[in-house]
């Protein structure tokens, strides 16, 4: 699997009240909660954003609320892959479970820049930028989490082990 | 190699006689929790699971409390979507209006959740529970879903920092006071994906109000857990509150922590985040001329008896400065009859205050007090992220309720001291 895309770029500690604010949480609906993504610290994301776009930020990326809601919202507006420095822990559970990949890399996450267009193979965990020519190898999941992004999420995952 | 308290819970709930740090394990859970936010979003993934049955219908609380009473139409129907799962499944703890409050003070308080046990809940402060000495951690919602259905969920066993407390805090300093000193001291992601333990000879001084409001924002460290050992006051706690069984587990003397702190309770000031991050911390004496407009006193961190008794007994007498809006919301029924029976309520309606019915509401920017742009708030909530209590440019500076109490008396951030207390 691959995604290819432009780059959208933030810093550090991007929280869940900033990813989907509160107040459009009265929804659930992917579509909806799409066209408020980011709008907090960038409005023009939703304008902006393409299907297949690569999401990269900094350390601690989607802390604060267990809202699941975030990284529907991201995966709905079209992202392909987040790829950060580091997570906050019930994001990255949220997005392994519902099926939006995502990318710990430090180097990656420091150097590429808004705009930069970005290639990524899942299953190597390389991350190429084909705007500067560098290239970057992700931190691969460990075997379990693998058989959930591999069962395309916790659900398929359960229901594969006939609980 | 020994095993810290977290350690010891989860290898018990996994079978295990040992797991150490970084071990993926599968592990028993002895309580599933939901609220209307993200209670919906559960069930509409259960759906998909073949097997449709909770695992233990005693063993799932539903708590429409964050946009309940129902704030608007689409609010009204997350709370009917959780109302009609809850029956459909005879779910015992699902709480109504009338019988509900907010999930983490609600739950403790009926004593759904005790020492030694596993809890997950969709919701990151599902964290506060630590404080009673049970492994609790937050999560979304199919992770909840899935739990609420299979009575287990997956864990990365977490490495933890140990933070060692001694002495006494002053008459004005609370827990909040602590863990916002903590944050500020390690930052948002200071404790990413491990446990923090609180122990030492300070956590006797630490009511259970002051342990719940710690344990509660370990995620704003972005923690997994937070916990304390059990000791007479969690014992009495428990007692009084449940009757269920519950084992109190200590951490090895051997047990690897990545890092010690030692805090001394009795050096801590009345503290303050600013925004936009709870780690933005400064004290009261160093905050300088911050001008408010509002002053919300509730929340699962702060909207307990405890909270309430002292906001009151400096809000007794005063009046709320002019143009100030000041909210206090009792977390849970409970809470709010204990605060009239004290006549807390009748203090705080004296002084200029609303007082409202249990809800998450403006904590997070749902309803009932939300700012406009420009307006800052002193909050005894938890976050003060962009955009958190209202309009992108709002301010929320979050404090404990010694602290919002005498900032709604003098408009501006203060401590106690100011009013000559």
């Amino acid at each position: 699997m691959k995604a290819s895309g432009i780059v959208h770029k933030y810093g550090d500690n991007v929280d869940t009240d900033v990813i989907i604010p509160a107040r459009y949480l009265n929804s659930s609906d992917p579509e909806e909660l799409a066209k408020s993504c980011m709008e907090d610290i960038d409005p023009d994301f939703v304008k902006r954003v393409k299907d297949g776009d690569i999401m990269v930020a900094n350390k601690n990326f989607g802390c604060g609320s267990s809202r699941e809601h975030a990284p529907i919202a991201i995966k709905a507006s079209g992202i392909s892959c987040v790829i950060a420095e580091t997570f906050a822990r019930i994001f990255y559970r949220n997005a392994i479970n519902i099926g939006l990949p995502i990318i710990e890399c430090p180097e990656a996450a420091k150097e590429i820049e808004a705009g930069d267009q970005v290639e990524i193979d899942f299953d190597s965990g390389m991350i190429y930028d084909r705007t500067k020519g560098t290239e970057y190898k992700g931190q691969a999941f460990p075997p379990f989490m693998q058989k959930i992004i591999q069962a395309e999420g916790l659900i398929n995952y359960i229901n594969e082990k006939n609980v | 190699m020994g095993m810290t308290m977290t350690q010891k819970i989860l290898a018990a709930h996994a079978g295990l006689p040992s797991v150490e740090a970084g071990q993926l394990i599968e592990a028993n859970l002895d309580l599933v929790l939901a609220n209307d936010i993200t209670g919906p979003v559960a069930i509409h993934e259960v759906e998909k699971l073949k097997k449709k049955t909770v695992f233990d219908k005693d063993k799932v609380a539903l708590v429409p409390d964050h946009f309940a009473p129902n704030k608007d139409i689409k609010s009204a129907e997350h709370c009917k979507c959780v109302r009609e799962y809850a029956k459909e499944h005879d779910i015992t703890n699902y709480f109504e209006v009338g019988q509900m409050g907010i999930e983490h003070a609600l739950l403790p308080e009926k004593g759904l959740i005790v020492a030694g046990e596993t809890c997950i809940g969709a919701d990151s402060h599902t964290c506060t529970y630590g404080a009673l000495g049970a492994f609790s951690t937050g999560v979304g919602s199919t992770d909840m879903g899935c739990g609420m259905i299979t009575g287990q969920a997956w864990f990365k066993v977490p490495s933890a920092i140990k933070f060692v407390l001694t002495g006494k805090p002053s008459k004005w300093v609370s827990g909040k006071d602590v863990i916002l000193h903590i944050i500020g001291m390690i930052g948002v992601d200071g404790a990413l994906y491990k446990s923090m333990e609180f122990t030492g000879d300070g956590v006797a001084n630490l009511s259970m109000d002051d342990r719940f409001s710690i344990a509660n924002m370990a995620i704003e460290a972005g923690a997994k857990n937070g916990i304390f050992p059990v000791d007479e006051k969690t014992i009495a706690y428990m007692e009084e509150h449940s009757t269920k069984k519950y084992t109190a587990y200590e951490a090895d003397e051997d047990a690897v922590y990545d890092e010690v702190y030692t805090i001394d309770l009795g050096k801590l000031e009345p503290t303050v985040a600013f925004p936009h991050l709870p780690e933005n911390t400064k004290t009261v004496r160093e905050s300088g001329q911050v001008d408010i407009d509002q002053v919300v006193i509730g929340s699962c961190t702060n909207g307990r008896i405890e909270d309430l008794r002292t906001a009151a007994e400096i809000l007794k007498g005063r009046k709320v400065a002019e143009g100030i809006r000041a909210i206090v919301i009792p977390a849970t029924q409970a809470i709010y009859m204990q605060a009239i029976e004290e006549g807390l309520v009748q203090t705080f309606i004296q002084a200029g205050t609303i007082v409202s019915t249990p809800t998450c509401g403006p904590c997070l920017g749902g309803y009932m007090g939300i700012l406009a742009a420009g307006e800052r708030a002193v909050s005894t909530t938890n976050r003060n992220f962009v955009g958190r209590m209202g309009h992108v440019e709002s301010e929320v500076y979050l404090a404990s309720p010694a602290v919002a109490a005498a900032s709604a008396v003098t408009g501006k951030i203060s401590e106690p001291s100011e009013l000559g207390l």
